[in-house]
């Protein structure tokens, strides 16, 4: 028996361009500025524009990364018309739908729908091969537009489609600031997210839902109420919702690196013969939209910030068919190192590859931070994905391995342009499994090496960074 | 070439990030007043 498997991975989008409005940067600047949401509204894609969008086709595997660096930019003006919206490896949800599930997963009756909202919501959930019955009796009847008027009079944050209000969503609690409307519609948007990941993971792959033993929540966003704040559980959250019914789950928190340490922790669980099977899951970050619409409305450009992202992914013990995370290669950024992207870079790439005796050259590909750059350059925030190929090629350049002239070489052979939505830990690295798990199935490629940073510092407990990366390899006991 | 000055340094994850300036203000002589990070994804 050899290293555990990635048998595979999903990737979902829910376009919620109503809920920008309510992302932290729009939340912060709209008081200051009574002209802003109008600009912002006005700014805002349709369905069809955020299906089309191609690094969105990419997202969800129905285009290769690369086939961005040939397609005309601004991307966004060159749309992939008459896309489908499902993919390989999931779908984007129209914000109706998106809606419809957020009060399936609401089990608290926080949400509150119109009458005429419940039943446009349940007509456009009732053919999806997701919907259960049991889901559209829960979506209930709706509510009056009185009621709805006099939930918000006191103080439920109303909830708009295309512009119209439709509903809203309570305060969890009278006095905890944990609890309030707003941070409630953040976690059940993670919550919701996350469920449709794990569904489309499951609907795609050869494993049955009661197999999971475990699940690993890799999400920024912390639940908790006021004596216990970030407390979790979310993943338990996810996994019931999911039908999981075998499993338990817990939380793994990282920031953005998140997702490596959750990995790293679920290919160890198996590996040491504790479970079978294992599924991490990331869902949106509902605070990061609109994050960058002051760089997007000074550059006439839609809000690209309007769509809530999801991940899953199956990991299990090896079948020797699927490619397997070496456990002996994995790559971590210690205390005793410098927070310098030198150093991290050095810790993550240079070092474990140089220790198994790998070159920079025999890594196929490196999926770095896929933030895709045509949201973060015009608000001045730059080419991440970019700025990390030159910096690992440069080891390739200390070491003689690499002329300095070959550094844009390197990028377009070992790298990929950015296409992940720029929600968080969702753009760490992972966007790429699925199209790594299918490449080194069909014999294109060997190994790829999966890097995430983390920004500890932001919470204020230290300094530091963090960091973490492994490599996915061919599967060594394959018989195919 | 910092002799004598506060300076307030200010990083940022994907490039140089606080504690970096921080040390290189400190080796020129300043005093750094204020170290953090920003990140912009």
């Amino acid at each position: 028996m050899g290293y555990p498997v990635v048998q595979g991975a999903s990737y979902i989008l829910a376009h919620a361009p109503d809920l920008v409005q309510y992302g932290s940067k729009p939340r912060r600047e709209i008081p200051k500025d009574p002209e802003l949401l109008e600009k912002i509204q006005s700014s805002l894609r349709d369905f069809t524009a955020a299906k089309d969008y191609p690094p969105h086709q990419v997202f969800l595997g129905n285009r290769e990364p690369e086939e961005l660096w040939e397609m005309e930019q601004p991307w966004y003006e060159n749309a992939l018309q008459n896309s489908p919206r499902k993919g390989k490896w999931g779908e984007i949800f129209p914000e109706e739908e998106f809606y419809g599930w957020l009060k399936i997963a609401d089990q608290f009756d926080l949400i509150h729908y119109t009458k005429e909202a419940t039943e446009k919501i349940r007509a456009a959930l009732s053919d999806h091969s997701l919907v259960e019955p049991e889901d559209l009796e829960s979506l209930g009847e709706g509510d009056s537009e009185d009621q709805i008027k006099n939930f918000i009079s006191q103080g439920a944050l109303e909830l708009y489609l295309k512009g119209d209000l439709i509903g809203c969503i309570r305060d969890g609690h009278d006095e905890d600031k944990n609890l309030t409307a707003d941070i409630l519609l953040e976690n059940l948007s993670v919550k919701t997210t996350g469920f449709l990941a794990v569904k489309s993971l499951l609907e795609n792959i050869d494993q049955k839902e009661e197999d999971i033993a475990f699940v690993i929540n890799c999400g920024e966003e912390g639940v908790g109420d006021r004596y216990q704040r970030g407390a979790g559980n979310l993943a338990k959250a996810i996994a019931e919702m999911g039908g999981l019914e075998n499993s338990t789950g817990a939380d793994v928190k990282a920031f953005c690196n998140a997702p490596m340490h959750a990995s790293v922790i679920a290919a160890s669980l198996i590996d040491s013969g504790v479970f079978d099977h294992i599924v991490l899951v990331g869902g949106a970050s509902m605070a990061k939209l609109g994050m960058k619409m002051q760089g997007h409305l000074e550059n006439d450009m839609p809000i690209m910030e309007d769509v809530l992202a999801g991940t899953a992914v199956l990991f299990s013990k090896d079948d020797q068919v699927n490619p397997q995370i070496r456990l002996d290669t994995i790559g971590k950024h210690d205390v005793k190192m410098a927070s310098s992207q030198q150093a991290i870079l050095s810790a993550l790439v240079d070092k474990p590859l140089q220790n198994n005796g790998l070159t920079i050259f025999d890594v196929d590909k490196y999926s770095s931070e896929l933030h895709n750059p045509e949201i973060t350059v015009p608000a001045g925030s730059g080419n991440v994905p970019h700025n990390n190929y030159r910096l690992i090629g440069s080891f390739a350049v200390k070491h003689g391995l690499l002329d300095v002239d070959e550094l844009d070489e390197f990028e377009k052979k070992y790298g990929m342009p950015g296409f992940s939505p720029t929600q968080g830990h969702i753009a760490s690295a992972l966007p790429f499994l699925g199209f790594a798990r299918e490449r080194i199935l069909k014999g294109e490629m060997t190994r790829t090496l999966f890097l995430g940073k983390g920004s500890l510092f932001l919470a204020k407990m230290t300094k530091t960074s963090d960091g973490m990366s492994f490599i996915l390899e061919e599967n060594s006991n394959s018989t195919q | 070439m910092f002799e004598g000055k506060k300076v307030m340094c200010i990083g940022e994850r994907d490039g140089i990030p606080g504690p970096a300036i921080e040390k290189i203000i400190e080796s020129a002589g300043g005093k750094s007043i204020l170290s953090l990070t920003q990140c912009f994804v």
